[in-house]
């Protein structure tokens, strides 16, 4: 078959960087287009494949960020620099990083959702206006961060708010969920803000809230949605909700458009 | 062109027809139904028109010849991935006006939704022809012409109607012609049979508001369904598979990919990593179902999933009726307004 879509290829792992015990970062070889938010489809034969977003793009390289909790998965686990894994991808629309461009902008992001962002906060921090720009970034406990290099980084050049629900005693940073962080943001026009949230969907939901209380307008709020994207393609209908397939359409769609989806 | 034949000749026809291509159609499998010397109809490969059941409704639908329950897409061998093969030969699909009405629904996901075209549907859909069965009345739980899908204009190579111990034809495509005239006794027009009542009546709305989402007639499918998936599994509309990769136990280097079937109402259908799971409920994965069929791909592709064929509600070991939930849903529907 020319073309087939469901053939997948073979890409290099050119590196790995641990994040946690459970959450590695593998850097792919890749040529050719790809935007933060999208997502590959990532396989080993005979063990399955997996939906994984995004997290890095760089010169002839992708990152994927994956946590170790399945079949699929504890398989990559056990691949090393210089193997390979099968890829095919990418798929869905990504974001549009240049709506960020101008004004600020609120990024907040919980756990492994701050992969897909981290192309996206990676801009942000590169902008002449870098410092209207907040970043929430929540964590369950301090050793389960993720980026550690780049928080780092996004610290110096952006507002970088970094918690974690849970800590030791002795932990001198932010205790409680991200949507603690909202209210007391020093924005100075709230109404023309735009935010980016992504996360486990109840962290969503009550992140939105918290910013709407702000003042944030629906449109100004962009979302990311993670569902079991089995194809990609639009052909398997695990990831529809409505009349939205999240792979085709999304993942990243705008709230006032998103508000709507029920499961 | 119509033809009419006796069943011997008809007989004839199709072993004719058989050297040339597979014929799928609708057996009756004695005794091997759900209950004790209950039968079964369902689709298998058959070379004489005597294996046929052309006079009952198929309790499963013609789909599975085209997207098959299970289907290898990929061989994997040490480093190497091979695309699995299928058997060419030309396939002659008996169904009726339903089934053929919803060849353009699995078209529309497999074929239309989204940039690719599937090409693991497309090269058994492009050997697949269809032979209509007329029905010359109504079956149990049918509501097709609710869903205007009880009349075939076109999609079909021939027809087959059983009338005064006779097979009267229509033969729209002429590269069947020549098998007709050799077996025909009289040439003349026919017009396939076709209800034009069913007993069941639905009434789709055009406008499902969105509070339908969350209204309370979905909570007794919380506790009658049992989530067994049988309603995705019989219809004919139903297109949802989830990937799935073996490898052999004897030989551990070699395996393969494979799709199967998938139901929106079994555990698992919506699992991402990690345990998140959506849609915990039976009945909020009715509602899922549901307003899919009469509501969601209407939206999307302009016109109802649903064909009315009803075999969800003959398959259901709960007795829960869809067309029943139908007009639940027009009638919450309505009040909403």
């Amino acid at each position: 078959m020319t073309n087939n879509p469901y053939l997948p290829f073979a890409s290099e792992i050119l590196d790995v960087i641990k994040h946690t015990e459970k959450e590695y970062t593998f850097r792919m070889a890749f040529k050719g287009d790809v935007k933060p938010g999208q997502f590959f489809e990532v396989s080993i034969p005979k063990y399955g494949e997996a939906p994984i977003s995004v997290s890095g793009i760089g010169d002839g390289s992708v990152d994927l960020t994956i946590r170790k909790v399945g079949r699929v998965t504890n398989e990559v686990f056990e691949r090393y620099k210089g193997q390979s894994l099968l890829l095919r991808g990418p798929y869905g629309n990504g974001f549009d990083v240049d709506l960020y461009r101008n004004g600020e902008v609120v990024v907040v992001a919980g756990g492994t959702g701050v992969s897909p962002v981290r192309g996206v906060i990676q801009a942000l921090s590169q902008m002449p206006d870098a410092m209207d720009k907040y970043v929430i970034a929540g964590f369950k406990s301090p050793s389960d961060m993720l980026f550690r290099d780049d928080l780092k980084e996004w610290e110096k050049k952006l507002k970088l708010t970094l918690t974690v629900d849970g800590a030791p005693e002795g932990y001198t940073g932010n205790i409680g969920l991200v949507t603690k962080f909202i209210e007391g943001l020093p924005l100075k026009n709230p109404a023309e803000a735009k935010a980016v949230v992504v996360g486990p969907p109840p962290m969503m939901k009550f992140t939105i809230i918290e910013l709407k209380k702000k003042g944030f307008k629906d449109s100004n709020i962009t979302v990311s949605h993670e569902r079991k994207m089995c194809c990609g393609l639009g052909k398997c209908g695990h990831c529809r909700v409505n009349d939205t397939y999240i792979c085709l359409d999304g993942p990243v769609f705008n709230y006032e458009f998103a508000k709507n989806f029920v499961d | 062109m119509g033809y009419v034949l006796s069943r011997d000749t008809f007989a004839s026809l199709i072993s004719d027809l058989s050297q040339n291509y597979r014929i799928f159609a609708p057996v009756r499998k004695k005794g091997a139904g759900r209950f004790t010397d209950v039968d079964v109809v369902m689709y298998d490969n058959v070379s004489n028109a005597e294996a046929i059941e052309l006079e009952a409704k198929s309790d499963y639908s013609s789909k599975e010849f085209i997207t098959p329950l299970s289907e290898t897409l990929f061989y994997f061998t040490e480093n190497e991935v091979k695309e699995s093969d299928i058997d060419n030969r030309p396939i002659l699909v008996f169904g009726r006006s339903c089934d053929i009405h919803s060849l353009k629904r699995l078209d529309q996901i497999y074929l239309d939704n989204g940039l690719a075209k599937d090409p693991f549907y497309k090269r058994r859909r492009d050997l697949v022809k269809y032979v209509l069965i007329g029905c010359s009345h109504s079956f149990e739980n049918c509501f097709c012409v609710s869903m205007e899908s009880n009349k075939c204009d076109d999609g079909y190579v021939f027809s087959v109607d059983l009338a005064d111990g006779n097979v009267y034809s229509d033969v729209p495509d002429p590269a069947f012609d020549s098998y007709f005239a050799k077996y025909s006794k009289d040439k003349r027009d026919v017009v396939p049979k076709y209800v034009t009542e069913n007993e069941v009546k639905v009434s789709v709305t055009d406008s499902v508001p969105h509070s339908i989402i969350s209204h309370t007639l979905w909570d007794e499918y919380t506790t009658r369904c049992i989530n067994c998936g049988r309603c995705n599994y019989v219809c004919p509309t139903c297109t949802c598979y989830t990937m799935q990769d073996v490898f052999y136990t004897d030989n551990g280097k070699v395996g393969e990919r494979r799709r199967v079937g998938a139901s929106c109402m079994v555990d698992g259908y919506t699992d991402v990593a990690g345990g998140g799971q959506y849609r915990r409920k039976n009945g909020e994965r009715m509602r899922f179902k549901v307003l899919h069929k009469i509501s969601d791909f209407k939206k999307r592709f302009g016109y109802q999933m649903c064909v009315g064929c009803g075999r969800c509600d003959d398959i259901c070991p709960e007795y829960i009726s869809f067309s029943n939930i139908i007009n639940k849903v027009s009638q919450a529907s309505k009040e909403a307004e």
